[in-house]
């Protein structure tokens, strides 16, 4: 009986306290900026894309859910022809975004992505690009690596010496 | 067979090899850059450090480069010794220093020696603050890529290009850190061999540029073995698909055939392959019927009732021609619906004649026929009329190895271990062993050529006779021969085991019969002399194999329905002959891949698979018996060719067959079988454990995965699925191996030779006695020999755009003073009548060609020709 008692007592003290639940969707769920929800592709300073379709996060996804073909562009870029997530499979465990070597693929705080039907849930190249660096500014991959593009030619990129002249006799 | 002690265990190594390779061959791993199994060592990079003891007292050691040390009996050495680990960690990162931050965009990246080894030594922080060193690239041709700044000068390009296949163009400059690999200037790599660079170099310095166009890493890729299409010697590769689109082919290990290197012809030809299997609609890979277009959106069986309705009652005479480019289950499929009698093998008729020639005097005579491998090892080698380099390229990379067998003899009594390349290659200086070349005009291995001599194949075939009279006096004599090459038959007879090259393509009976006496008169000396002689595509002997009757039988014989398998006729016999029997037969049908002049003419074309779409046998110039796996899943309506025969026995109402097993019980002959184990057993996947990709490939036409196809005819399946690292040879469709991701991983397996040879020698040992009379020029006509082209010649590589941007215009090769006599010069024109028709052609000046002979490219139109002819020329 006192048991009784003191648990109504109890469940009335509660209707006082500070709500806990979260009256999602009404209010939007704040999410650190680090969670890992729906992936995207972003772009570098430039406005180009920063993927350079080197299937490293093809290969990382535990469940195969990224598929892409590599292409060149004339100006000697390598970006993906198409680039395909299947997030019906995706597990959101940021193994590509780990992978990646150029911080083109991202995980967003973003998880409201529910469809009704699975082919839905397919998200294709123009779906995933975004226009803005995402959670690493500034970084321009082609300024760091060691291969010509239109506009940086060999010697160009960061710390690297002007090509060397083979014919040259100096010591 | 020696003992050596390896981290305290003790093992049994072969004692002939260096410690690297005794290591590497116990599969224990060892980092290594500048040796190469079929390269030897030379100590550039430092990488295989080990600690060798001196006993088991010896707790100090020292440390040995391990490609440089003898795997004597009695030798302990450490690898784990944290000494030996330092030193190799640190030769890493001081190989690393300048290397590009570029895996992400290159080619090599996931199948690359550098990364590997990289990841071995545990290299994983760069400590080095200062600026990296960089280079310009160059333009190489359609072939490769270059990009030298990930060049790690391990010298193995070079070794390979200038030392192991005689290339001229390609060489290292510069000097101390600034080295240099690559040409004098922008250019198109010469040598045929070029594109072994891409699998010679350890990192990313020359990569496949036809893959570039359609790039994806060597883990996302299909892999099935095969054998190179594209001539008779039967190399094995490892082909490769993604998506349903062929990608591009590696060199799989087979010591006795191809070992590690293939020709460019080979390696790029495949994109004609992959256009034709790209999109089957686009190709319009549909049965067609001329009369009834209708037909064209129907599925395989259809094309099979029509068929059935053509033929219906008319089987009694119903003829097939079979294909030397098809596999042996095809020809022996059509063979078996139309009966022995009414099939006809599909070679020319000239070629028909020289094949079983061939096969006569290889199954009859007492030299052997002779592997690549036995080539290579030939101490004095006679070329009868052979322009190796295009008629059988692969063969003239191992030509030029056994142009060293003498003096390697030499140096390894004199105590140099064989392996120790820059010692042997210092004490070989430019000697090289006896190669003799007859031909009629020059060939590319003239250059380490003991001695040239040009002629009509007639006078080629007196020399050939000639030389066997002087060997051993039972052969024939050639009266009034003044022999050019007075040391020949010495030479010959010196060798322990020489070597007679000859070949179908000058069309000439009587020069492969005086190759024949030359070997037979030295087996009768005692030498252990083989025959080597190349033929055209890759079933021909296998085609004359299965026997048949002549095309030109074909021709005559009565028939309402003819079917045709993988054979363009306009190209094995004349043009008027061809179009007035596919005018005269009722019905013609016609099994291919390729869209030629045949199809066109046909009533009915139903669409056969391409090597990379079909599984079967095909049988070398050497006589071994080796099958080719399908590695793009199987797409209705295009079936093997023996699948749409099978078809077309069960419309027939007799027996078919469901897989290629059945197709070679049904053959009958247990070594053919035996050339690859049965579809039994657990299944070997085609794709490589880290295939990504797999649930979304498809994802946009379907979020449903399909299982992987079903294949009942090989043990292989389409998956990541299953057992694959014991996998005999002839079922190893890919080489990797955890830690080695590149093609260096192919030491990890089984270096059994794989195939079976189906033709063994005889006994019989008389001499062919017929001598043609000398060759006599005719005044304003000449004897045209084919010349073959390594670009452009063999039909399925001939439209691949890479080997399209390497193929000459077909020209006409003239003597100048012949020339001038016409009134023509280089590229003016000429012009003669042959089969009721005007051929125009270009002229090509070539001062060495025998007087009255002129030679004309053998592409596209001129196969019909029917060459070696008289033809009188005039200027266009």
């Amino acid at each position: 009986m006192i048991s009784i008692l003191r648990s109504l007592w109890g469940v009335f003290l509660h209707a006082f306290r500070r709500r806990v639940t979260h009256r999602y969707p009404d209010e939007p769920m704040p999410l650190p900026p680090r969670w890992r929800g729906r992936i995207v592709l972003t772009r570098d300073p430039d406005g180009g894309e920063r993927c350079v379709a080197c299937y490293l996060c093809a290969v990382a996804c535990p469940v195969h859910c990224i598929a892409l073909q590599a292409t060149e562009d004339a100006s000697g870029r390598r970006f993906p022809e198409w680039f395909r997530i299947n997030f019906s499979r995706c597990i959101f465990c940021g193994y590509c975004e780990e992978a990646c070597p150029t911080y083109a693929i991202q995980l967003t705080p973003d998880f409201e992505m529910s469809e009704c039907e699975r082919k839905n849930l397919v998200y294709e190249k123009e779906d995933l690009l975004i226009a803005g660096m995402g959670k690493v500014p500034g970084y321009h991959y082609y300024r760091v690596a060691g291969v010509a593009i239109e506009g940086k030619g060999k010697g160009e990129a960061e710390n690297e010496r002007p090509p060397v002249d083979v014919r040259g006799l100096l010591p | 067979m020696a003992r050596v002690v390896i981290d305290g265990k003790s093992y049994e190594v072969d004692g002939r090899r260096n410690l690297l390779h005794a290591c590497l061959s116990l599969k224990l791993d060892l980092p290594y850059f500048c040796w190469h199994p079929a390269m030897g060592s030379v100590g550039a990079c430092r990488q295989c450090a080990v600690k060798q003891f001196k006993d088991d007292r010896d707790t100090a050691g020292r440390l040995v480069m391990a490609c440089m040390t003898p795997a004597a009996d009695g030798t302990r050495i450490s690898i784990d010794d944290p000494e030996a680990k330092a030193f190799r960690a640190s030769v890493i990162e001081w190989l690393m220093l300048n290397h590009p931050h570029d895996c992400p965009v290159c080619d090599e990246g996931g199948e690359c020696h550098l990364q590997d080894m990289t990841v071995m030594t545990g290299h994983v922080v760069r400590r080095n603050r200062f600026p990296k060193r960089t280079y310009h690239n160059q333009d190489l041709g359609p072939f490769l890529t270059h990009e030298m700044n990930r060049c790690i000068q391990c010298y193995r390009c070079v070794r390979f290009y200038r030392d192991y296949a005689g290339g001229r163009d390609f060489d290292v400059f510069g000097a101390h850190d600034q080295v240099y690999f690559g040409r004098a200037e922008d250019g198109v790599l010469e040598s045929e061999f070029s594109g072994n660079l891409v699998e010679v170099c350890p990192t990313g310095v020359f990569t496949d540029k036809t893959l570039a166009r359609h790039y994806t890493r060597k883990w996302d890729l299909q892999w099935a073995p095969s054998i190179c299409a594209h001539c008779g010697l039967g190399c094995n590769t490892s082909v490769a698909e993604r998506g349903g689109m062929l990608r591009r082919v590696m060199n799989r290990v087979n010591p006795e055939v191809n070992g590690h290197f293939l020709c460019d012809r080979g390696r790029f030809g495949y994109e004609r392959a992959q256009r034709v299997t790209e999109d089957p609609e686009k190709e319009k890979r549909t049965p067609e019927d001329s009369e009834k277009k209708g037909l064209s959106e129907s599925s395989g069986s259809s094309g099979v009732k029509r068929f059935s309705e053509f033929s219906g009652s008319l089987c009694g005479l119903l003829i097939g021609i079979g294909s030397p480019r098809a596999s042996m289950e095809s020809n022996f499929a059509l063979q078996t619906l139309v009966g022995k009698d009414h099939f006809y093998s599909g070679l020319s008729d000239l070629d028909a004649s020289l094949v079983s020639l061939i096969l006569d005097i290889l199954r009859n005579g007492p030299a052997r026929a002779a592997s690549l491998q036995d080539v290579e090892n030939a101490d004095a080698v006679f070329i009868l009329g052979e322009d190796v380099t295009n008629t059988a390229p692969r063969l003239a990379l191992s030509l030029r190895q056994s142009v060293r067998q003498k003096a390697l003899e030499r140096i390894g009594k004199g105590g140099i271990p064989l392996w120790h390349d820059a010692a042997v290659r210092e004490a070989m200086q430019d000697e090289h062993g006896p190669l003799f070349i007859a031909t009629p005009y020059a060939t590319r291995l003239d250059d380490v050529a003991t001695a040239v001599w040009r002629a009509a194949p007639d006078d080629l075939a007196r020399l050939g006779l000639a030389v066997a009279h002087e060997i051993d006096a039972e052969a024939p004599a050639v009266s009034g021969f003044r022999m050019p090459m007075n040391s020949m038959a010495d030479a010959l007879r010196d060798a322990r085991r020489p070597i007679v090259v000859c070949g179908t393509s000058c069309g000439s009976v009587p020069l492969i019969q005086a190759a024949a006496n030359v070997a037979w008169a030295l087996r009768r000396q005692g030498r252990a002399a083989d025959l080597c002689f190349t033929v055209p595509e890759c079933n021909t002997m296998g085609a004359a194999l299965l026997g048949g009757g002549r095309l030109g039988a074909a021709f005559e014989a009565e028939a309402d329905t003819v079917i045709i398998l993988e054979n363009d006729l306009y190209g094995r016999a004349g043009a008027a002959q061809v179009d007035g029997f596919l005018g005269r037969v009722k019905h013609v049908v016609v099994l291919d891949h390729l869209r030629t002049r045949t199809t066109s003419k046909a009533h009915l074309v139903l669409p056969a698979a391409t090597f990379a779409e079909s599984s079967g046998t095909t049988v070398n110039n050497e006589g071994r018996a080796q099958r080719f796996f399908q590695v793009l899943p199987s797409r209705e309506p295009v079936m093997a060719s023996w699948r749409w025969i099978s078809e077309m026995l069960v419309a027939a109402g007799r027996t078919g067959w469901a897989s290629l097993d059945e197709v070679l019980a049904a053959m009958g002959d247990a070594r053919i079988r035996a050339a690859a184990p049965p579809a039994a057993g657990q299944r070997i996947p085609r794709r490589p454990p880290r295939y990504s990709g797999r649930t979304a490939m498809a994802a946009h036409v379907s979020v449903h995965e399909a299982p992987p196809p079903p294949d009942p005819d090989s043990p292989l399946a389409f998956s990541m699925e299953g057992f694959s690292p014991e996998a005999p040879p002839p079922l190893t469709p890919f080489f990797w191996w955890p830690g080695w991701n590149s093609i260096q991983a192919a030491h990890k397996f089984a270096d059994g030779p794989s195939g079976v040879r189906l033709i063994e020698p005889g006994q019989r040992g008389a001499f062919f006695r017929e001598v043609p009379a000398p060759f006599t020029p005719r005044r304003g006509e000449w004897w045209v020999v084919p010349v073959h082209h390594i670009f452009g010649t063999e039909e399925q590589s001939a439209m691949a755009p890479a080997i399209v941007k390497r193929s000459v215009e077909p020209t006409l090769a003239l003597r100048p003073e012949d020339a001038s006599d016409l009134g023509v010069s280089t590229g003016g024109a000429v012009q003669c009548m042959l089969d009721e028709r005007t051929y125009r052609f270009r002229v090509q000046l070539r001062p060495e060609l025998p007087v009255g002979v002129a030679g004309l490219s053998l592409m596209g139109a001129t196969k019909g020709v029917g060459l070696p002819c008289w033809m009188a020329l005039r200027r266009a």
